[in-house]
């Protein structure tokens, strides 16, 4: 059975990387340094300390409000696709969090912090696992104003978030095997190349690129990334009819609402801690931006949306509210915040149209990823350009194109040699008995006759 | 005995339970249907595309009365559940041949 050899496939990997990363090229402390206990209570007693404790403190709760994503992933994912694919969806949730950590650890934080040499080109590297021992070079401010593994668990969780903006993309109709040797591919081995161009000091950060917290790195790659699946796996069935858009109606308006509040919480430590201190000013100038961004995109998508469908529709407000958040992600400490409103703004008007769009080309996105993440990170980077002086249009323009092409290259191919090798779609008997049964055995909601079996 | 099967607006439901009890008539069967006659449906619009849903929900009861009494119980639902608007639904009398509490094993009239 194909799971059975993914798994196997996936543990053999896992180990041999293991292997690897305890075998490769350690630190060798060979002459008389003090211990560790004794170099880290002396920076803890000195002036650096408070800043250094604040700021990795800040960095650990960003990193949990950021894991708090999945959650609203989770929610918003299974709120506007059908009740019989609920588990599914949830499924795959709970199934990233859980590869993305461990797959970042084991390999992706050393290949996108490689430490290119000052100035080179860097665009590769190999990864390895990421424990260090202890030392005042890695846990103290001689590190960053924060830890190695404040460092860790915080990139961790915004590795493990690119992933889940493609399984609502693909929702309700995709084979979960093929998803989840798909999503390890991407989250493992292409994530951290392109994180590696900006923040890992690469050839992106070397001329100059301006991406503060991901509106391309994590965004627009998450999104170019579901636009290839989308084109490959093609529409649920029964969505485009005869030349008509034919809804498929979203079964908890509720649940997708939840999702996007506890997106817009957990955005905070997503752009407040990617300041990478507590700096009062820059942290505290990024909440609001931030805020105000979200707050743009609900307006701008409220309005476009009821100009142009005749009804305020509630499902493009909230992702108004998430285009406005992917909008200012590379700019939020960087525009100010009249302007970040504007953005908030543009990004919701956007998004609207975008969908809109996506449908008309039969390209099928149950929840509008493809917009939210790719096309409006795509303007979030540019955005940086347009209303701040932090980089000019032409490397923003270089640099999310080139983050956004090289995810749809990648996950174009590999998608494709899945869907040649094991395929990636459900039967369309399963599609219509709903992934919940066919694919895990199990109903979301048994107490409730479902009437769209 | 007369199976008297009404199709009504959900929200008159409440009405057309106290209309009955209020003629003595102590148990019913009430169902959530999906229906439609010439009231026809209405146009939603989800994420940008229209669409048209033709069946509305309505509420199925279902009592089943002497032969007597069918006029009574019939003329009651009607006064309970109208409207005047499209969409009132309607109401069907068919014959039973039987009746038996199950706790018993009564059959006939005694049973209902």
């Amino acid at each position: 059975m194909n799971i059975k050899k993914y798994l196997l496939a996936v543990l053999l990997c896992g180990s041999a990387l293991l292997l690897c990363g305890s075998l490769g090229a350690q630190d060798a402390a060979a002459e008389a340094v003090p211990s560790f206990d004794e170099g880290y209570a002396a920076f803890m007693g000195s002036s650096d300390a408070a800043f250094f404790t604040i700021s990795n403190l800040w960095l650990l709760i960003s990193a949990a409000l950021v894991f708090l994503m999945h959650l609203g992933f989770a929610t918003v994912e299974s709120g506007l696709g059908q009740a019989k694919n609920t588990v599914n969806i949830l499924f795959k949730n709970v199934f990233i969090i859980s590869m993305g950590i461990i797959s970042y650890a084991l390999y992706g934080f050393n290949a996108m912090y490689p430490g290119f040499a000052e100035g080179s080109a860097g665009v590769f590297a190999l990864g390895s696992w990421f424990d260090v021992e202890a030392s005042v070079d890695y846990m103290t401010g001689a590190y960053a104003d924060y830890t190695w593994y404040t460092d860790f668990i915080f990139q961790a969780m915004f590795a493990a978030t690119a992933a889940t903006i493609v399984s609502g993309a693909v929702a309700e109709r995709i084979k979960l095997s093929s998803f989840m040797v798909f999503a390890t591919l991407l989250v493992t081995f292409a994530y951290p190349v392109t994180g590696s161009w900006q923040w890992g000091g690469g050839w992106l950060s070397a001329n100059g690129f301006y991406d503060f917290a991901g509106s391309s790195l994590v965004h627009g790659f998450g999104g170019f990334a579901a636009l290839a699946c989308a084109i490959i796996l093609g529409p649920r069935a029964g969505k485009y009819v005869n030349g008509t858009i034919k809804p498929i109606l979203g079964h908890s308006m509720p649940l997708a609402t939840i999702g996007v509040f506890l997106l817009f919480l957990g955005w905070f430590g997503f752009n407040g801690g990617s300041v990478l201190n507590a700096d009062p000013y820059l942290v505290s100038l990024v909440f609001v931006t931030t805020a105000l961004a979200a707050a743009g995109g609900g307006i701008g998508a409220i309005f476009t949306s009821w100009i142009l469908l005749k009804k305020p529709d509630l499902s493009m407000s909230l992702n108004g509210i998430l285009a406005g958040l992917v909008g200012i992600t590379a700019g939020a400490d960087s525009i100010m915040p009249g302007y970040a409103i504007l953005t908030g703004l543009i990004a919701g008007l956007l998004v609207v149209l975008s969908i809109i769009f996506f449908d008309k080309i039969k390209v099928d996105d149950p929840v509008g990823a493809i917009s939210v993440h790719g096309v409006c990170g795509i303007f979030g980077t540019l955005a940086v350009a347009f209303f701040s002086d932090a980089a000019p249009f032409g490397i923003q323009l270089v640099g999310t194109l080139s983050v956004g092409v090289f995810a749809f290259v990648f996950s174009f191919i590999v998608f494709g040699i899945i869907k040649a090798v094991m395929g990636v779609r459900v039967s369309a008997e399963e599609e219509t008995e709903g992934l919940d049964i066919s694919e895990h055995g199990q109903d979301a909601y048994p107490d409730f006759a479902n009437g769209s079996r | 005995m007369k199976l008297v099967k009404a199709i009504i607006k959900p929200f008159k439901l409440e009405e057309v339970k106290e209309a009955l009890a209020d003629i003595g008539i102590e148990g019913m069967t009430v169902t959530e249907v999906k229906g439609f006659g010439r009231q026809k449906g209405h146009t939603e619009i989800y994420r940008g595309s229209e669409y048209t849903v033709d069946f509305l929900p309505k509420v199925m009861v279902e009592v089943v009365v002497d032969d007597a009494e069918a006029e009574k119980t019939t003329d009651a639902i009607v006064k309970a559940a109208k409207t005047g608007k499209i969409g009132d639904g309607k109401v069907f009398i068919l014959p039973v041949d039987n009746a038996i509490r199950i706790r018993t094993e009564e059959s006939g009239t005694v049973a209902l």
